[in-house]
């Protein structure tokens, strides 16, 4: 009995050993950043020349400023570009993976397709920043591959990185480039997820391909594409790499493409610790925000499919 | 479930960054270990075995090797020099550009105090724009040269604005630099002759002499389809630095009225197209130095002729070009040695700030093999009183004697702390009013936000 005992709690012990590490991980590199982070949003704490000012109390001054300032401007502006890479996209990417599905259409060497439209994710964000940089300069070779070919005039190069639609339109085509792949192939997984036998009956009662698409395979995805949505804003939300590189940290022209985070880096980049702080407590919450709706739209994934696909039922009856 | 799965994965991925970082710091210290041991120290212990300079390009690296005669052999990737006496000297080199280095700088000197005597930076090179504020003596992080053992008789033949700027309010000079950077217009012969008739220097200076006439040339120049310049940011630090006050009083940003005629001057030249829209040492700005360049001239300071341009221009471009003092006279940029303070190797650096900045042979010769303007006003006399003296890459001309016309009338005295951040985020700011992408208002305010966040302690900005 005693022995028995011993046992069972010798075992929950290794259990404990086991993932202690995560926690002390985590306790040291997430859970303390995290709590100073929020500490010193509340105080006045930078650097100024080689001596530190603070921290000092200073309560919501922080915030305050912050809103004040130009922090809706860096949303919007992060917003826009997330927007205009992320339809793109998600319309490429849908259409990709109905193709590479479809077992009607039997397109060969999928498997290659797959992976040369995954490659452009695996280049570093920064060094593909850093081409695109090269690429579209004034004196690059697209402008180049233009004046020979007689589209713009000698000397008169397109100055992409000096207008806002320039910049803005490569800092989506870039995240459009590096995702879509990505998010193809995960579209996929649910497209083949979908019983087949749907498939066959909507092609014996005459369907055809568009209604196939729209009325089957598009509902029955719903649930991973919210997951996309949501991860993809995530991440558009933390866009930094691919804009800070690009425009060599300026977020030019007229701070149009200067993201949240590269805010949060202009200051943290200063030692103003207090205001970067402030800057990553809205980030922490509104990311927080979008995590509970992925959260709970993945635990009534299965109603809700359920569900639309009834309401799905009716509307057609009612048709 | 998926959710412990992700847990259990980001963990294992921690866990593998956290292994690869210690890995990584491990193996580098063993390198340093092997380095180390493999010279051969011996005579005298105290000082440290390595010398950690810190700088933000390959300059003042490339004149150390070359010229420093204690240097025994350069690791092939650059990376550390050996010196006969065994130490080995490690280069940290950080980009200027944003307050990078600064910052990375600041970092590192507050760490000095607890670093380990092989980690400490024994030499850090500051530049014109933040010089003062690592001389401040309440700052403290130069040790005074003073202290070093360098006399005021070493320095005696180096020029009097070179130590001033770095001379902290109780009067002890704590850097040393081995140039001098007046400023002066670099044009190209080929395209003088071209739109003036002439590329005699002499002459040229004569088309140049002020902004009016500056002027002129530009629009005669851009009739032939060359520009006059080619970006925005070219002739501003002939503006900058002939300001009449400094950049920031107390904590308010005071912009100068010369730098406001600054952006009126490039707006005119932007529309009108006399220049060709490109920022400073960005690819098309270097391009426009080379052979296929349209571009009539650079505001350049010493270093800039022999340290950018000449790569610049290459091959084709040598002896195209020439010098002249230009319309207003400027200095730009300069780089000082400082010893950190708290450093390990206190005779080396000594020797090398003796040997780099105050030898007039050695320095004679930097000017002679390089062109480079160095800190010997003798030295500096000799050479532009020579006839035989001419540089090849200027066609033959004798700058040396033009630069030493110029370098005694340079004044910092309008320097401040904050000079670096001021001036790139003006020039950042107002490089969208030149494109067209906002109004000189809007501009105005972008620099007030730049600037404020690149330092906080700022509260207000007075426009003149």
């Amino acid at each position: 009995m005693n022995k028995k005992k011993g046992k069972s709690i010798s075992y929950a012990k290794w259990g404990y050993v086991f993932i202690f590490p995560f926690f002390l991980v985590f306790a040291v590199f997430q859970l303390y950043p995290l709590i100073t982070t929020i500490y010193y949003s509340f105080f006045e704490y930078f650097r100024s020349g080689l001596t530190f000012i603070g921290p000092k109390y200073i309560g919501l001054t922080n915030y305050i400023e912050l809103f004040k300032a130009d922090l809706p401007k860096y949303m919007g502006n992060t917003m826009i570009m997330w927007i205009a890479g992320f339809i793109p996209q998600i319309v490429i990417s849908l259409i990709l993976a109905a193709w590479f599905t479809d077992t009607r259409l039997k397109i060969k060497g999928k498997q290659f397709f797959k992976v040369v439209i995954y490659m452009p994710n695996l280049i570093m964000a920064s060094a593909f920043a850093m081409l695109i940089f090269a690429l579209f300069s004034d004196g690059g070779p697209i402008n180049g591959i233009l004046m020979n070919l007689g589209i713009i005039r000698h000397g008169q190069p397109i100055r992409f990185l000096a207008s806002v639609v320039g910049t803005r339109s490569l800092v989506a085509l870039m995240n459009f480039m590096m995702w879509f792949g990505n998010t193809t192939i995960m579209l996929m997984a649910a497209v083949m997820g979908i019983d087949p036998a749907l498939f066959e009956a909507a092609e014996l009662d005459g369907c055809n391909h568009k209604q196939i698409f729209f009325r089957i395979t598009l509902p029955l995805i719903r649930p991973l594409l919210i997951y996309t949505l949501i991860t993809s804003m995530i991440g558009g939300l933390q866009m930094f790499d691919v804009p800070q590189i690009l425009t060599n940290g300026k977020g030019s022209p007229n701070r149009t493409s200067t993201t949240m985070i590269m805010y949060l880096n202009n200051h943290l980049f200063s030692k103003n610790y207090g205001m970067a702080g402030a800057v990553s407590v809205f980030l922490f919450i509104l990311c927080a925000i979008f995590c509970i709706i992925v959260y709970y739209s993945f635990n009534s994934e299965t109603d809700e499919s359920i569900t639309g696909k009834r309401k799905k039922h009716k509307k057609g009856a009612r048709k | 479930m998926k959710k412990r799965m992700r847990m259990l994965a980001s963990l294992a991925l921690a866990g593998a960054m956290v292994l690869s970082m210690t890995a990584c710091s491990g193996s580098s210290k063993s390198q340093d270990a092997n380095a180390t041991d493999s010279g051969t120290k011996k005579e005298d212990v105290k000082e440290g075995k390595v010398l950690n300079i810190w700088c933000w390009n390959d300059e003042f690296q490339s004149r150390f090797n070359d010229y420093y005669p204690e240097v025994k052999e350069v690791a092939e990737d650059k990376s550390t020099t050996t010196l006969n006496d065994g130490t080995t000297v490690k280069w940290t080199i950080n980009p200027n550009e944003n307050n990078n280095y600064q910052d990375k700088l600041d970092t590192a000197l507050q760490a000095q105090a607890t670093a380990s005597d092989d980690e400490k930076i024994d030499i850090f090179l500051i530049e014109a724009d933040y010089a003062l504020k690592y001389v401040d003596a309440n700052a403290n992080v130069a040790e005074p040269l003073s202290d070093l053992g360098i006399t005021d008789d070493d320095l005696a033949d180096q020029y009097q604005y070179t130590k001033d700027i770095v001379t902290d309010a109780n009067g002890a000079q704590r850097g040393t630099s081995w140039q001098a950077t007046p400023g002066l217009f670099a044009y190209r012969r080929s395209i003088a002759k071209d739109v003036l008739g002439t590329d005699d220097p002499e002459k040229v200076q004569e088309k140049l002499k002020d902004w009016d006439s500056f002027n002129k040339v530009a629009a005669e120049a851009s009739k032939k389809g060359y520009k006059m310049l080619s970006g925005y940011d070219d002739s501003y630090r002939t503006f900058s630095n002939n300001v009449s006050a400094k950049w920031v009083d107390g904590t308010t940003v005071k912009v100068d009225p010369n730098l406001m005629t600054w952006v009126e001057q490039t707006k005119d030249f932007t529309d009108k197209g006399y220049n060709n829209k490109t920022s400073l040492w960005d690819d098309s700005w270097n391009a426009d130095q080379g052979a296929e360049g349209k571009v009539f001239g650079f505001f350049y300071s010493t270093w800039g002729i022999n340290f950018t341009l000449v790569d610049n221009a290459g091959k084709d471009g040598f002896g195209d070009w020439a010098v002249c003092e230009g319309p207003q006279p400027y200095f730009w940029g300069g780089t000082w040695i400082c010893a950190a303070q708290g450093n390990d190797n206190p005779k080396t650096i000594k020797d090398v700030m003796l040997k780099l900045t105050c030898d007039k042979d050695i320095e004679q010769k930097i000017t002679k093999d390089l062109q480079d303007y160095t800190n010997t006003v003798s030295g500096m006399q000799e050479i532009a009183n020579d006839p035989k003296f001419g540089s090849k890459f200027l066609g033959g001309q004798n700058h040396i004697s033009l630069f030493s016309e110029v370098a005694p009338q340079i004044d910092m005295s309008k320097t401040s702390p904050y000079d670096q951040g001021c001036n790139e985020a003006f020039q950042n700011a107002f490089k969208d009013y030149f494109d067209g992408n906002t109004d000189i208002d809007t501009s105005k305010k972008n620099f007030e936000t730049a600037i404020m966040e690149k330092y906080p302690e700022l509260t207000a900005v007075e426009w003149p």
